[in-house]
């Protein structure tokens, strides 16, 4: 692997820019792996890329359906932070954010993870108790999280509508300081040239099909490119998991629904910090390119049509302006819509299956993406060692037949409710 | 976005209704608890047609069955539900 750096810059500056090569290899498939793991996005990179480091596991494969990044990687709105409420789910994600920090380093690849602040606004009394139990429960945990007053907000996003008969009155916030944003297509990419470097196959244009079972056993799977055989095979699909652990026989705990986001035309830096809120779903950031970025709340119904729905748009819209009128006159640039696997408590699922040899990460409700890698890491663990790292032990599959779901929204087990 | 031919409504957007669950997913009071921990916690989840309950819960508050497909959103068929059901 060339290594990039600013001297590599410069050179490329006076040779036109020709002297770049291939980022990862395009290999054929072997007819035998140690590990095979089915999706190319971040998660499924990270996890090929911490089982060669990690663990020395390099006869390793990688297969992508369509192109690595392709699906829920490149639709999120690109948000990391870990200040969530619940201690197990706490550990999963302050983990991942602490492999966040330095990762760009360590990939060699500029991942533009920029810690801006993950800010929630709190809108009401109620809404300034339920932030405050939460940062207390956060710095119990050794995770960051500062209690805002108003000031303190208006302050930090100045174009915020403060005024006394906002739609949304803003009483104060919670912000998580080391909570920022990633380019999201850039994650993908650099765990695919790292893993590459360290001998792993990323195959893409690769459909698997079937998954080959003998005596109970996963043995190996079918594509479109033909069979492959693998000692385990770690599924990481999130928004198809059930279709392709049906392969296998299984059913999960876990409901298909659509999110949508949304991007504005470029504009001069506004807002610099990641605004979300306690009681409304919008999320608002601005992209590096000047993009305004915008999120909200899931569709509350199964789809896999990965299209948008109007009445949403309207809805987030009316949301963001409503909290930073600013926005009303931007233009939207475009929208789209992912595939969320929501699971039954919001919380994924990381770990073995019921048939041996086979393994699912999944589950991730529409918060994967800021979990990619401590998600590879531990996912990595559970592949190579066979038993789970303490901090996925929690997120099993079982955890639903026995009771101890984890249900960060105590919303109760229905996937739409999340 | 979609319509949904409510029985005593007529057509109404799809943002009047409430998804309930998939009728697959419905436990019975007879049923073992393994077979109703297999109701409540696992779905087919196909990208096919499936059985699913909703609420016309902006409108008459009817409980409906309805055949929708997960991918093109057709809705095959629309019933209103039993009591037996």
């Amino acid at each position: 692997m060339t290594r990039y750096s600013a001297l590599g810059l410069l050179r490329g500056g006076f040779d036109g820019h020709k002297s770049w090569t291939r980022a990862w290899r395009a290999p054929e498939p072997k007819p035998r792996y140690d590990v095979i793991i089915i999706g190319g996005g971040g998660h499924g990179l990270a996890t090929a890329y911490y089982l060669a480091k990690v663990h020395g596991v390099r006869n390793v494969a990688v297969l992508e359906r369509g192109w690595i990044g392709g699906g829920n990687t490149g639709r999120n709105t690109t948000i990391v932070r870990s200040n969530y409420r619940l201690p197990q789910m706490q550990d999963l994600l302050e983990f991942s954010l602490k492999l966040w920090e330095g990762l760009s380093q360590e990939l060699n690849y500029n991942l533009m993870f920029s810690q801006r602040g993950a800010l929630f606004l709190g809108h009401s009394d109620s809404d300034m108790t339920m932030l405050a139990q939460r940062g207390d429960s956060l710095r119990c945990n050794g995770v960051d999280a500062d209690l805002l007053t108003r000031e303190h907000v208006r302050r930090l996003c100045p174009l915020l509508n403060m005024s006394e008969s906002a739609r949304y009155p803003i009483h104060g916030g919670l912000i998580q300081k080391r909570g920022g944003t990633a380019r999201h297509d850039a994650v993908a990419w650099g765990y695919a040239r790292a893993a590459d470097a360290l001998g792993v196959d990323i195959i893409q244009n690769c459909e698997v099909t079937g998954i080959d079972m003998e005596g109970g056993r996963a043995v190996g799977v079918r594509t479109s490119r033909g069979a492959i055989g693998a000692d385990r095979i770690g599924i990481c699909v999130a928004g198809n998991s059930s279709l392709v652990a049906a392969m296998a026989g299984l059913r999960l705990p876990i409901e298909s629904h659509m999110l949508q986001a949304f991007v504005s035309e470029p504009v001069k830096p506004m807002i610099d910090t990641v605004i979300m809120s306690q009681s409304i779903h919008c999320y608002i950031s601005q992209s590096d390119k000047g993009e305004i970025v915008l999120g909200g709340d899931p569709e509350m119904y199964p789809s896999y049509s990965q299209r948008g729905v109007p009445m949403r748009i309207e809805e987030v819209a009316g949301q963001a302006i409503g909290l930073v009128p600013a926005l009303s006159r931007l233009r939207m640039l475009r929208c789209w819509s992912g595939v969320t696997d929501m699971s039954f408590d919001g919380a994924p699922i990381i770990g073995e299956t019921p048939v041996e040899g086979l393994y699912l990460n999944g589950g991730w409700c529409y918060g994967g993406f800021k979990a990619t890698p401590g998600s590879g890491w531990l996912y990595a663990h559970a592949l190579a060692k066979g038993v789970p790292h303490p901090v996925a032990a929690p997120f099993n599959l079982e955890r639903f037949a026995s009771g101890a779901t984890i249900d960060e929204a105590a919303s109760g087990p229905l996937p739409q409710s999340r | 976005m979609f319509l949904i031919a409510c029985p005593y409504c007529g057509p109404r957007s799809q943002a009047e209704f409430a998804y309930e669950r998939p009728v697959e997913a419905a436990a019975h009071p007879t049923d073992t608890s393994e077979a109703t921990i297999l109701a409540l916690y696992t779905r087919t989840n196909a990208r096919d047609f499936e059985d699913e309950l909703w609420r016309h819960a902006y409108g008459c508050r009817a409980w409906l069955k309805i055949r929708r497909h997960r991918v093109t959103h057709e809705i095959a068929e629309i019933r209103l539900i039993e009591a037996t059901a």
